[in-house]
């Protein structure tokens, strides 16, 4: 199978370049990342992230035939050749296909991710009913790999300023909690043009997204809260 | 070399680590955290945990309970006192998670749910559906952020400790994004790596669990304790070694071989039942089922698949409704890496390695011998797990021992300074030229991928789920001869943004020396007990000579030293261990 990989090192390279491989031996059921492993052990300058290998750790984004995913879920056999990787669009590249997610990060921590709760803690649990548990889903089995916020182009021209599909996912997912008790401040939190409302529903987010998630669906919830919160 | 002063180093940012800096930042603010791993927190393995935590809970249950479950699962290599406190302290902790936003599965009163595990004796297993770990380990990461005393050292790779006086006072660390040296001194020093399950060559863990954590305070002279002791999870996929949890059993599925029999009544677990019953079937320990399937495979009685050997995993009669509430996961691997629909076809599984019972020898607070030092996790062997640890046992671990781990290194980090800057700044620029040593390597001759593999390869022959006499001085030799090669191992890449070649091959050099305490000390133990089961004369438990943990110590010119310390018991003395209807009799 023949593969064309992005090329970068910031610390030598003055251009990236595409690199052209061969992997003879595919098994049956084999997925991408298994692939770059072995291609790695041959080539040992070929650098990437992994760590669980299932899609749970999210550690594996890149582009792959020109769509986000993640590697190690996706099987060789529905790649067209050469199969084309580069890293995740529009973040600085460390090496190859390892980008730098600062930036991503910044706006995940810019939501304020943790359940907020202004009455006295219990000595039990807060009561949450399956159907109140429900809610979360959808939301709540982001596992941040950047597929989504690095594939929208609100994101590209405005990644310091607009929070991205991922970090509105998750704000969402605290705001559908019902236990959290910050609704307000969260939302006064996203006001102005840029944070949630430069999100003009282009949808690649959903498209990308390796666990199915709807993070547009997400963006329009939470617009709908503020229009609520401002009448 | 960039030099970074703080209070409390913490190397790992999985469950326990996590748990650990919330614990300090909740006992003093003040205290300065240096939170320091090699992938960001939520890239780390407690993220690929599934079935759930124990936590006792129901009216049918009681800490007894857990206790007595906790110490027969594991074949009672159990510190009782230690056992005592981890199942006291199991069920606030799961309240905690729930207070900073775990999203616990709930019953229809609002309350938590609860589902059965093996070898539990009722159901007091916490879940978030099949992605237990996953929600533990963002609700944790998610609540770390609002701390302004942890500082986080992502993507940072923790290299050597530094010992002066015989106390922990940092560690030296890769920037991996430049290749930049960091000594991050400290006045105590957390270990929170995790496990080292990639030793093996079919194991269940993230490519990041190589034991770096355990090799490095091993190096510094702390013994790894109880190394022998590795757990095969019975269930995994063939091929990738990816785990379906025990869950799936819990809930009630069923283990076939290629004649669709329930083999398991054959291994003292029966009599058949048709609905999840405690210690029974499928719900037996792990130990019991991997050797179960062992024994099916001599026997010509497992499936043959594309990818080995394999056993079905039945869940079709579950129903679509209960699989997609609780084990929404394990439908989703099923479907993408073998094509299968778990509501109409069973699942091939077989076992893999899947968790280092042993580890960084520490008392029941998670001090080790080596003064400012603090083991928690899988990396640590606090003495709970015994020879075999139960399925949910681990997850309560992180949490309980993180939060101790934390307490005590904050205490310790108030009464003690740093030794002379220039003397901690010596043996940190020796560890820095030690590394890039490696990577300035010339002409060496052997390449990091061949000798990782046939360690992993004599690991899984020689120390496997049965073991022999012979098969493991095999691997003992073979070891030697690896780590041997292993000082010649020769990078193709020799820059330093972001080289996984050069991490790799440190890794490496740690995989071998934990490979090494396993090995040794399983030649060294003479029985049979838990997950360390011999096919020689040594077919029995032994515990006149082997109630004990083992230790080893090691030897930089040779194989470990192994030598062996008394096991706390309490109240409960050894006893035969029984499942199936076996255990309902003794119980009456």
């Amino acid at each position: 199978m023949r593969f064309s990989i992005y090329r970068y090192n910031s610390e030598t390279d003055r251009e990236p370049r595409m690199q052209d491989y061969v992997l003879e031996e595919i098994e049956p059921g084999m997925m991408l990342l298994n692939a770059l492993i072995k291609l790695k052990a041959e080539d040992e300058t070929l650098t990437f992230r992994r760590s669980c290998q299932e899609g749970i750790c999210g550690s594996d984004g890149m582009n792959i035939n020109g769509r986000n995913g993640l590697a190690c879920i996706t099987p060789l056999k529905d790649l067209d050749e050469p199969v084309t990787l580069r890293p995740l669009p529009g973040l600085p590249v460390i090496r190859d296909l390892v980008v730098d997610l600062s930036q991503f990060y910044r706006q995940y921590r810019a939501v304020k991710p943790w359940l907020t709760v202004h009455d006295p803690e219990p000595e039990v649990e807060f009561l949450q009913s399956p159907a109140q548990r429900d809610r979360l889903d959808g939301l709540y089995e982001c596992i941040l790999c950047a597929c989504c916020s690095t594939s929208c182009p609100s994101f590209w021209w405005n990644p310091d300023k607009f929070l991205g599909p991922a970090a509105l996912l998750q704000s969402y997912r605290f705001l559908a909690d019902s236990r959290d008790q910050a609704t307000d401040e969260r939302l006064a939190d996203l006001e102005g043009p840029y944070k949630l409302f430069r999100c003009h529903t282009i949808m690649n987010c959903v498209q990308v997204c390796p666990k199915g998630l709807n993070p547009t669906q997400a963006i329009g919830r939470i617009k709908k809260l503020m229009v609520k919160r401002s009448v | 070399m960039e030099i970074v002063k703080t209070d409390i180093a913490i190397i790992g940012g999985g469950g326990a680590g996590l748990r650990a800096a919330i614990a300090i930042a909740e006992t003093d603010p003040k205290l300065e955290i240096a939170l320091i791993s090699k992938v960001v927190p939520m890239r780390s393995h407690t993220v690929a945990a599934e079935g759930g935590s124990a936590g006792v809970i129901t009216d049918k249950d009681s800490l007894e309970l857990h206790f007595k479950d906790t110490v027969s699962g594991g074949d009672w290599l159990c510190d009782q006192d230690v056992v005592d406190y981890f199942v006291e302290h199991c069920t606030e902790e799961m309240t905690q998670l729930e207070h900073w936003g775990c999203p616990w599965s709930r019953q229809d009163d609002g309350h938590t749910n609860v589902r059965n595990f093996g070898g539990m004796s009722t159901a007091r297993t916490w879940f978030a559906a099949d992605k237990t770990g996953f929600h533990m380990l963002h609700t944790l990461f998610q609540t770390s952020i609002k701390y302004p005393s942890l500082k986080r050292f992502d993507e940072y790779f923790a290299l050597e400790l530094v010992v002066e006086e015989g106390r922990c006072q940092g560690v030296v660390a890769i920037e991996m994004a430049t290749g930049d040296f960091y000594f991050i001194q400290a006045k105590a020093v957390i270990l929170a790596t995790g496990g080292a399950g990639r030793v093996y060559m079919q194991n269940t863990n993230a490519g990041i669990v190589t034991g770096d954590g355990m090799g490095m305070a091993y190096r510094h002279g702390v013994p790894l304790q109880d190394m022998e002791f590795v757990q095969y999870h019975p269930t995994a996929l063939p091929g990738s070694g990816i785990l379906i949890t025990e869950g799936c059993r819990g809930e009630g599925g069923y283990l076939v071989n290629k004649d669709g029999y329930r083999y398991l009544q054959d291994y003292n677990l029966g009599p058949v039942v048709t609905e999840p019953t405690p210690k029974t079937m499928e719900l037996g320990p792990r130990d019991r089922l991997s050797q179960a399937f062992w024994h099916e495979e001599q026997k010509g009685r497992t499936v043959e698949t594309p990818l080995g050997h394999a056993v079905h995993l039945q869940l079709m009669h579950l129903g679509e409704k209960k699989l997609m509430e609780r084990l929404p996961f394990i439908s989703e691997l099923a479907k993408t890496f073998l094509g299968v629909d778990v509501v109409r076809e069973p699942i091939p599984v077989r076992p893999a390695v899947h968790y280092t019972m042993g580890g960084i020898q520490c008392d029941g607070t998670t001090a080790t011998p080596l003064a400012g030092l603090y083991a928690c996790g899988e990396c640590s062997s606090v003495g709970i797990h015994g020879a075999n640890r139960l399925g949910s046992n681990s997850l309560a671990e992180l949490t309980v021992f993180g939060k101790l781990a934390g307490e005590h290194a904050a205490a310790f980090s108030k009464s003690n300074h740093n030794s002379d800057a220039g003397l901690l700044e010596k043996q940190a620029k020796d560890a820095m030229d030690r590394a890039t040593a490696l990577l300035n390597r010339e002409n060496g001759k052997e390449r990091v991928a061949v000798v990782r593999d046939e360690m992993a390869t004599t690991m899984e022959e020689g120390t496997g789920i049965y073991r022999t006499g012979d098969g493991m001085q095999a691997t003992c030799d073979k070891l030697d001869e690896l780590r041997e090669r292993y000082s010649s191992v020769q990078l193709q890449d020799r820059s330093r943004a972001f080289n996984t070649e050069w991490l790799t091959t440190i890794e490496l050099g740690y995989m071998i020396d934990v490979s090494q305490a396993m090995a040794h000390s399983a030649i060294n133990r003479k029985e049979s007990r838990g997950a360390h089961q011999r096919l020689d004369e040594f077919g029995e438990r032994d515990d006149k000579n082997f109630l004990k943990h083992s230790r080893a110590h090691y030897n930089a010119d040779g194989p470990p030293r192994i030598d062996y310390g008394d096991v706390t018991i309490t109240k409960l003395p050894p006893a035969e261990r029984v499942y199936g209807g076996a255990a309902k009799k003794t119980a009456a």
